[in-house]
């Protein structure tokens, strides 16, 4: 596992999903696994159906959006995030010469 | 849900007005409320400035608020592009009365897995929606949502169904824009009308004869009438788009029985009393025949009635008209230094004929003639595509009628002795009046000849009459001998004689 890379950064990012929907639920659960396999990474929720102007403001259009809009440019997973390696790649968290056992 | 159902089974349709007059009077008001149209058209064909139209007529005129969701331009751009149409955006903006939801494209690294949905937008949309009020909702352009998600179509189709659908429930009307990649092809890029869309409407910019012409056409209307066949359009500073109406709709001008004359009292006499005052007379001849004369004989005629006369020349320039006018004895100067003449002269290939249709009813609002004469349709018929053509003439025959104004056109022949010119065929069955002005052969002499052809709703002269011109105008003589065959070959009708 790949713990050690991981335990210096800190990183927030945002999951926009669109009140409870299977989709929703599943991006939920999948949140959950990527913060407790990569400690230091925190994930908000944001329900748009709650937070509409959030919505705007991100220029969001497609749930569920997973986004890191710390990055230059803001970086946009959307759809299926249950796959980690990928998501920890596509954010740019994940070794790959570092981590070689997982999954 | 049940609301759904209720504008399902309401057969008579609630009309919204989309501020393009004539645009609505094809779809029998207005576009029907709490649908979908779809507004298809190349890259320059208009969209976005009938999409911002639409949302202006509706803030501006009924009070109907907006939401504009934009996938192109960024909003401060559209404030600054459309405010050449007159429409302050910013303002509406700052009173709430638009609400843009920007969905212009970002800096910003995206990945896609998997299944997703545009509930993001749908929620930005109802909440802006909420927001403002509103009851018409434009989406500009749906092609570039499809071009976001590439590789998607299918997902982004299903998504828009769905968007649509959730709109109708509110009972918004909706206005969708879409590019297509041709004038005449298939209707849009990702053939999203089949899915989506309960009305199409088509805008169009193609080239006819090296000229660009502008059209609109209604393709489809679900549940619901409407006229069919490509419309002209033109966009007007300050306006936005103008669509010229077609007379064929309405043909209900009354006809008045009084008379005005036609600046020459033997011309009055040979056509009964004058020209009628709501009518429009075509007097058709060869070059050099006397058909600027009998303009400018119609223009001082009326001047020296009390009356305004407006003229459209589009032969010759102002130094010309006044020069012949001078030589016959009429002084256009003193006319328009009094205010009772306004004389434009502009080259027909200056603008297109929805241009000059729209020019001259402006001129005419502005100007309140009483009398106009146009000098000549030949001219106009250059620039023109035929079918462009016939439909300038009924909407400039009809508005004059409609205005209570006499009017004077005139045409040119093309050969020197009689024949028909294109032009005679298209306007012989508009024009109240026709007047043919001649050569004609006498043995060795060549004369001028003048006849009433036609004249609507009254009795007539109709014999063929010599006419000479001279420094002070017309002068009407007698009748030729035997019957020259006006309408042929000189010399055939000489011989007959």
């Amino acid at each position: 596992m790949s713990h050690n890379n991981l335990s210096v950064l800190r990183a927030t990012l945002r999951l926009y999903i669109a009140g409870d929907t299977p989709a929703a639920r599943r991006a939920l659960e999948s949140r959950l696994k990527i913060q407790e396999f990569a400690g230091g990474i925190e994930i908000e929720t944001v329900d748009i159906l709650v937070h509409p102007e959030e919505a705007e403001k991100a220029g969001i259009l497609a749930t569920p959006t997973l986004s890191d809009e710390s990055a230059t440019p803001p970086r946009r997973l959307v759809g299926d995030i249950s796959n980690i390696d990928q998501v920890l790649d596509y954010f740019g968290y994940y070794k790959k010469d570092g981590g070689h056992d997982h999954s | 849900m049940t609301t759904a159902d209720v504008t399902l089974i309401d057969p008579v349709l609630d009309r919204v007005k989309t501020g393009i007059e004539a645009f609505d009077d094809l779809v029998m008001g207005g576009l029907p409320r709490g649908r979908t149209t779809i507004v298809g058209g190349t890259p320059g064909s208009g969209k976005t400035v009938f999409a911002t139209q639409f949302l202006a007529h509706g803030i501006t005129v009924l009070d109907e608020p907006g939401v504009f969701v934009t996938f192109e331009e960024s909003p401060a751009d559209i404030e600054v592009n459309m405010a050449s149409f007159g429409w302050d955006i910013r303002r509406w903006r700052e009173t709430n009365k638009l609400v843009f939801v920007d969905a212009s494209p970002r800096d910003h690294d995206q990945m896609i897995v998997g299944k997703f949905d545009l509930a993001g937008l749908l929620t930005r949309i109802l909440h802006a929606a909420r927001n403002a009020a509103a009851r018409r909702i434009v989406l500009d352009s749906i092609t570039q949502l499809f071009d976001h998600f590439v590789g998607e179509q299918t997902s982004v189709r299903r998504e828009l169904m769905r968007i649509a659908t959730a709109l109708k429930r509110e009972g918004l009307t909706v206005l969708m824009t879409a590019e297509r990649n041709s004038e005449y092809g298939e209707i849009s890029r990702h053939r999203i009308e089949e899915f989506v869309a309960d009305n199409v409407v088509i805008l169009r910019n193609a080239l006819d004869r090296e000229r660009r012409r502008r059209t609109i056409e209604v393709l489809k209307m679900r549940g619901s009438r409407h006229v069919e066949g490509e419309v002209p359009i033109t966009l007007v500073v300050e306006q936005g788009i103008v669509a010229v109406p077609l007379s064929s709709l309405r043909l209900e001008q009354q006809s008045s029985t009084k008379r005005v004359t036609s600046g020459n009292s033997e011309l009055d006499r040979m056509c009964g009393g004058g020209f009628f005052r709501d009518s429009v007379t075509l007097v058709s001849g060869a070059t050099g025949t006397g058909k600027t004369l009998l303009v400018t004989n119609f223009l001082a005629g009326g001047v020296a009635a009390g009356e305004r006369a407006l003229l459209v020349d589009y032969e010759e320039s102002r130094g010309q008209l006044f020069r012949n006018a001078r030589g016959w004895g009429v002084d256009f100067g003193a006319m328009e230094s009094d205010g009772r003449l306004k004389m434009v002269c502009i080259y027909p290939e200056a603008q297109n004929l929805p241009d000059h249709l729209l020019m001259i009813r402006e001129l005419v609002e502005e100007f309140k003639p009483d009398r106009i004469a146009i000098d000549s349709l030949s001219a106009l018929e250059r620039i023109a595509p035929e079918t462009g053509f016939r439909e300038f003439l009924i909407s400039l025959t009809s508005f004059i009628k409609k205005r209570e104004i006499a009017g004077l056109c005139t045409a040119t022949d093309k050969s020197l002795v009689g024949g028909q010119s294109a032009s005679e065929q298209h306007i012989s069955t508009l024009t109240d009046s026709i007047i043919l002005l001649r050569y004609i052969q006498e043995r060795h002499l060549m004369n001028r000849g003048i006849m009433v052809l036609k004249m609507r709703g009254s009795e007539h002269d109709k014999q063929i009459r010599r006419f000479t011109i001279d420094g002070t105008g017309m002068h009407l003589g007698e009748p030729f001998d035997g019957a020259p065959d006006v309408f042929g070959d000189p010399a055939a009708g000489s011989s007959a004689a």
